[in-house]
C-alpha cells in the first residue's frame, strides 16, 4: 500500500516536472543562446540547468514562480561557466558566435518599406552589438528585461539582486544602447 | 511597446528605442525559434557517434590488419627457416654420402692394382716363388 502511495507520489511528480520542461525550456535555451550568442553552448547549459533543476526539484518550494527559480539556475550555471573557462570561452566565443549580420537577419519584415527594414536592420544590429560589449550583470538584467519581458521584481529574484541594483544596471545599460544608436 | 508589467520606475525612452529594442526582441526570439525547432544535437551526437563508431571500427580493423601482418610474416619466415634447414641438412648428407663412396672407390682401386703385378717383373716374382720351395 505505502509502496503504491510512492510510485503514484513519484509518477506524479516526474509527471509535473515534464510539464515544466516543455513549458519553460524554449525560454531558458533564448535566454542563454542571447546571452552566450553560441547555440552549442546554450544547448548544453539548457540542458545542465534542467538535470540540475530535477536534483534539485523537491526543494523548490514555490516562493517564486518556476520560470524566475529556472533562470537563477540558467544565469548561474552560465557564470559558472564564465568563471571557470573565462580563456576558453572568449576565444570559443569568437570563433563560434553568431555574426551579427546574420542575428539581425531575423527581423521581421511587418509593413514596412525596403528601407526601412534596412535601418531597422542596422539599428538590430547595433544593439547586438553593444548587448556583446555589456558587463554580464548589464546584459542579464538587460535580456531578461527587454528580451524575456520579465518585470524588475522577477529580475531581482532570478539575478539575486536588489530591485534598486537591477535598476540601477538596466539604467546603464540601456544608456549605453541610447549612446550607440545616436552614434556618441 | 509591447513589454508586459512595465514598471513606473523604468528608464524612459522615445518611441524609436522602444521600436529599435521591439525589433532586437523580435529578432531573438526568431533566431532562438529557429535554433530550438532545429534536431541540431540530437543529430550531432548521432553524426559524432557514427564518426567515431567508424573510426574505431577501421582503427581495430587495422590494428587487427597490422597484428596479423606481422603474424603471418613471422609463420612464413619460420617455415623458411625450418625448410632451409632441412633442405640443408640433406645436402649435407648427400655430400657426406658422395664423400664416402669416393673414398670406398679410391680405396677399392689401390687395392685392385696393389694386388696385380706388372708383366716386366713376372719372371723375377716367379724366381721368388721357386726359391721358397726349394
Amino acid at each position: 500500500m505505502a509502496v503504491e502511495a510512492t510510485r503514484v507520489v513519484g509518477e506524479a511528480v516526474a509527471h509535473e516536472f515534464s510539464n515544466i520542461v516543455l513549458a519553460h525550456r524554449p525560454q531558458i535555451f533564448r535566454f542563454l543562446l542571447a546571452s552566450t550568442r553560441d547555440a552549442d553552448l546554450a544547448e548544453t547549459l539548457t540542458q545542465e540547468c534542467f538535470l540540475k533543476a530535477h536534483r534539485n526539484w523537491d526543494g523548490f518550494r514555490g516562493e517564486s514562480s518556476a520560470m524566475t527559480w529556472l533562470m537563477r539556475i540558467a544565469i548561474n550555471l552560465e557564470k559558472d561557466h564564465w568563471r571557470n573557462r573565462r580563456l576558453a570561452f572568449w576565444r570559443h566565443a569568437r570563433t563560434n558566435s553568431v555574426d551579427l549580420d546574420d542575428a539581425s537577419d531575423w527581423l521581421p519584415s511587418g509593413e514596412r518599406s525596403v528601407e526601412q527594414q534596412l535601418i531597422a536592420r542596422e539599428k538590430v544590429a547595433q544593439v547586438w552589438e553593444v548587448v556583446a560589449k555589456l558587463s554580464g550583470r548589464q546584459r542579464t538584467v538587460f535580456l531578461l528585461r527587454y528580451v524575456e519581458d520579465l518585470d524588475l521584481a522577477d529580475i531581482a529574484r532570478a539575478t539575486g539582486l536588489s530591485e534598486g541594483t537591477v535598476k540601477a544596471h538596466l539604467s546603464r545599460a540601456l544608456s549605453k544602447v541610447r549612446a550607440e544608436l545616436r552614434g556618441d | 511597446m509591447n513589454f508586459r508589467r512595465v514598471s513606473q520606475d523604468e528608464p524612459q525612452m522615445d518611441e524609436s528605442l522602444k521600436q529599435t529594442l521591439k525589433d532586437y526582441r523580435s529578432s531573438v526570439h526568431a533566431w532562438s525559434d529557429d535554433v530550438y525547432s532545429r534536431p541540431h544535437l540530437p543529430v550531432k551526437i548521432y553524426k559524432t557517434s557514427w564518426r567515431v563508431a567508424a573510426g574505431l571500427a577501421l582503427g581495430c580493423a587495422l590494428a587487427v590488419a597490422s597484428v596479423a601482418g606481422g603474424l603471418y610474416e613471422r609463420h612464413h619466415m619460420n617455415e623458411q627457416a625450418k625448410i632451409a634447414a632441412v633442405e640443408a641438412a640433406r645436402q649435407q648428407k648427400i655430400d657426406v654420402e658422395q664423400r664416402n663412396a669416393s673414398e670406398d672407390l679410391f680405396a677399392k682401386i689401390d687395392s685392385d692394382v696393389s694386388r696385380e703385378v706388372p708383366s716386366a717383373m713376372e719372371p723375377l716374382a716367379k724366381m721368388m716363388v721357386e726359391d721358397s720351395t726349394e
